[in-house]
């Protein structure tokens, strides 16, 4: 069999889901020996024009010209790997739709804004059919190559759809909330070996919330702790604002 | 010689961070057009800092950029913490100083072989060098895991860090890590050898244009890279607060991108830029790489600001590994971990007041400055990324370099500019934030 034609594209993001890639090391070369990489813009000055195999595709779509593009993508590959948070979910890209959007134009860009062509945040799955999802900001490498062996094997990915805090628990860390401040680890989709919460810090909720989050748990354990709604509702938007788009869609219906 | 025409139009100029055009156009050996246009799109972070907490700044700046996105997070720290008062500790700010070399080198390794080693071997990209140079292709990809390696061990991760946040760490490093990252920086001077001699090798293009320099300086023998004033090669000399009559951002009508200047019509920031600002602050080692290949302050071939970033790698290994000496001789006081979150417990003292950030990053000086009010809350947040101080600069070589390359043909003379661009190591998707961008070919 021949090797699988893949390329990598990225959309509105910091590139630094591709550079987990380069992180890898030498052992990035056996990933290189089972597949072809065909166009690769960060590193390679390679361009390929024709259909592809499997498209890896960083970062959200934030621009007219960005959803055409996203569409062709579709169009010319057989799977579509979504590829860090940016692209699974929106992630911190989505803060912009907390705002009217010719508010923060001009906030940021002042008079000329209108040059800045920008619509609505939307996550990759918003706008084509994607395959497999890789989340996470930025991915987790040993989640990522789970993703590609199944991908070669023709097989399907099923995210962890468990809370953070299951992963926590095994790492044996002592909660966050004992220490006295928020985490969003109880309604985040495990599946990052809880990365945050091992190095002293919290979960922001990067991975997505699970599908079906334990809300009466999650509300004993605010009430618990007395945080104010505020707080968490401020956090859950950092990288989740996009399931708005989801939930106004859903009502239309 | 006939009448030259040339058109050049490289559209999504490849082994850069980020999406950039060049356009050049030549009527009758007549330079019309020369243009670094920025594509990328627009994500507007500093209207999404407002509002939010100055605890989250890090957090979020930091994923302005996968590359330096630990320069990023030290930057928005310094400024977040200048804007409530804070003031970080010794021990802080050493593992910061340590932080930030770990960061140079393995940006500047990215650099120096995947993105511009393939252009000085004559290929592509780094992809087809894994049959013909299998060698370096590892080395580099061992060096750069190698530096991620550190940093896993301090930070959590290299890209977007973990442990690192306003007021300290949230997790320190243990004897026994201090002494894992050692081992891994002491492994690492083989390969460095290995990379100063591979480097000695390249022939760049010959191409001077004296321009501004500008940078970190300080009155003390360390090479600033966290703290100092900023100051320029013109004698300029400013304290951070003053950032914004340093960069002087302005438009002009010609142009796709908001410029700076300072004393002339442009400046550059970056390795070149420290380099001929600081050299004599460099570590010995360092010195001697500089000496043996032939890098001497004032250098005004803006090629060879690859080969400062050598140098830089040379200082930040040997300084880093010296920082970590002396953290194991002194032991660190684990008293000082903290526990922040968005500050829920008030753990650190609030104040409201205006701060600003100046870093130097791989690809030159980075600003933030964020205000904040009583509660700590995000009112006004600006960024000023390297990129966007060089896009000028980067024109005017151009503008002085096609005319004197007109002889080539319209291959060479893109190679030529696209090598020129890549020199400065831009970080589009970070400048693009803060540029205005027209659409001309749209």
């Amino acid at each position: 069999m021949s090797k699988p034609k893949v390329a990598f594209f990225d959309f509105a993001c910091c590139e630094g889901c591709q550079l987990q890639v380069a992180n890898m090391g030498e052992s990035l070369l056996d990933v290189l020996g089972a597949i072809d990489v065909v166009e690769f813009r960060e590193v390679m000055s390679e361009k390929w024009d024709q259909d592809f195999d499997v498209a890896i595709v960083e970062g959200s779509i934030t621009t007219p010209h960005a959803i055409e593009k996203i569409k062709k993508i579709r169009e010319r590959c057989k799977v579509l790997i979504a590829y860090g948070s940016c692209a699974t979910i929106g992630g911190v890209n989505g803060m912009k739709n907390n705002f009217p959007l010719d508010k923060i134009r001009e906030e940021v860009y002042g008079k000329d804004y209108k040059y800045f062509e920008t619509v609505e945040t939307r996550a990759v799955p918003q706008v084509v059919k994607v395959d497999y999802l890789v989340h996470g900001c930025p991915v987790y490498i040993p989640e990522f190559v789970n993703v590609l062996k199944a991908v070669l094997a023709g097989l399907p990915y099923q995210v962890p759809d468990h809370a953070v805090c299951v992963e926590c628990k095994l790492n044996e860390n002592v909660c966050v909330y004992e220490k006295g401040v928020t985490c969003l680890g109880p309604v985040t989709k495990a599946g990052c070996n809880s990365w945050c919460i091992n190095n002293g810090n919290i979960c922001y909720g990067c991975r997505g919330m699970v599908t079906n989050p334990n809300e009466n748990g999650a509300k004993d354990v605010i009430e618990k702790y007395n945080v104010p709604m505020n707080l968490v509702r401020n956090k859950m938007n950092m990288y989740n604002q996009c399931r708005e788009i989801d939930q106004s869609e859903q009502k239309k219906r | 010689m006939s009448k030259r025409n040339v058109s050049i139009n490289v559209e999504y100029l490849t082994r850069v961070e980020g999406h950039g055009n060049i356009v050049v156009d030549v009527k009758n050996n007549k330079l019309e057009t020369c243009q670094l246009q920025i594509v990328e799109a627009p994500r507007f972070f500093e209207g999404m800092l407002q509002g939010r907490s100055i605890f989250e700044a890090q957090h979020i700046t930091c994923r302005i950029c996968g590359i330096c996105s630990c320069g990023h997070t030290l930057a928005s720290i310094q400024a977040a913490e200048d804007a409530i008062g804070f003031i970080p500790s010794e021990q802080t700010t050493k593992l910061r100083k340590f932080l930030l070399h770990m960061e140079n080198l393995d940006s500047h390794i990215l650099h120096i072989y995947l993105l511009v080693a393939p252009d000085l071997l004559g290929v592509k990209s780094f992809v087809p060098l894994i049959n013909t140079h299998n060698d370096i292709v590892r080395r580099a990809l061992r060096m750069k895991k190698t530096c991620n390696d550190v940093c896993d061990i301090l930070v959590g991760r290299h890209v977007h860090p973990i442990s690192s946040i306003v007021g300290g760490f949230t997790k320190l490093p243990r004897e026994k890590d201090i002494d894992a990252m050692h081992k891994l920086l002491h492994h690492l001077r083989k390969d460095m050898e290995a990379t100063v001699e591979l480097a000695a090798k390249f022939k760049f293009p010959e191409f001077e244009r004296d321009t501004e320099y500008v940078g970190l300086v300080s009155d003390n023998d360390e090479y600033p890279m966290l703290t100092g004033e900023v100051g320029s090669t013109d004698g300029v000399r400013k304290n951070k607060k003053e950032y914004k009559s340093i960069t002087n951002e302005f438009i002009v009508p010609h142009s796709s991108a908001k410029f700076a200047k300072l004393s002339r019509a442009s400046y550059a920031v970056g390795a070149l830029a420290r380099f001929n600002l600081n050299s004599k602050k460099l570590h010995p080692k360092a010195k001697a790489v500089a000496k043996a290949v032939g890098l001497k302050p004032k250098c005004t071939n803006p090629y060879l600001n690859t080969v400062a970033q050598l140098v830089e790698c040379v200082h930040s290994l040997e300084d880093g590994l010296e920082i970590l000496e002396d953290l194991k001789k002194t032991g660190i006081n684990y008293d000082e971990e903290i526990i922040v979150g968005l500050n829920e417990k008030g753990t650190i003292p609030v104040k409201a007041g205006n701060g600003v950030g100046a870093v130097e990053v791989p690809r030159g000086i980075l600003f933030h400055n964020y205000e904040v009010d009583d509660q700590g809350i995000i009112t006004k947040a600006n960024c000023i990324i390297p990129t966007n101080q060089n896009v000028n600069n980067i024109e005017h070589d151009m503008k002085k370099l096609v005319p004197e390359i007109l002889k080539k043909s319209d291959e060479e003379i893109t190679l030529d500019l696209e090598m020129l661009v890549r020199a400065y190591d831009p970080c589009i998707s970070c400048s693009a934030h803060f540029l205005d961008v027209k659409f001309v070919n749209r």
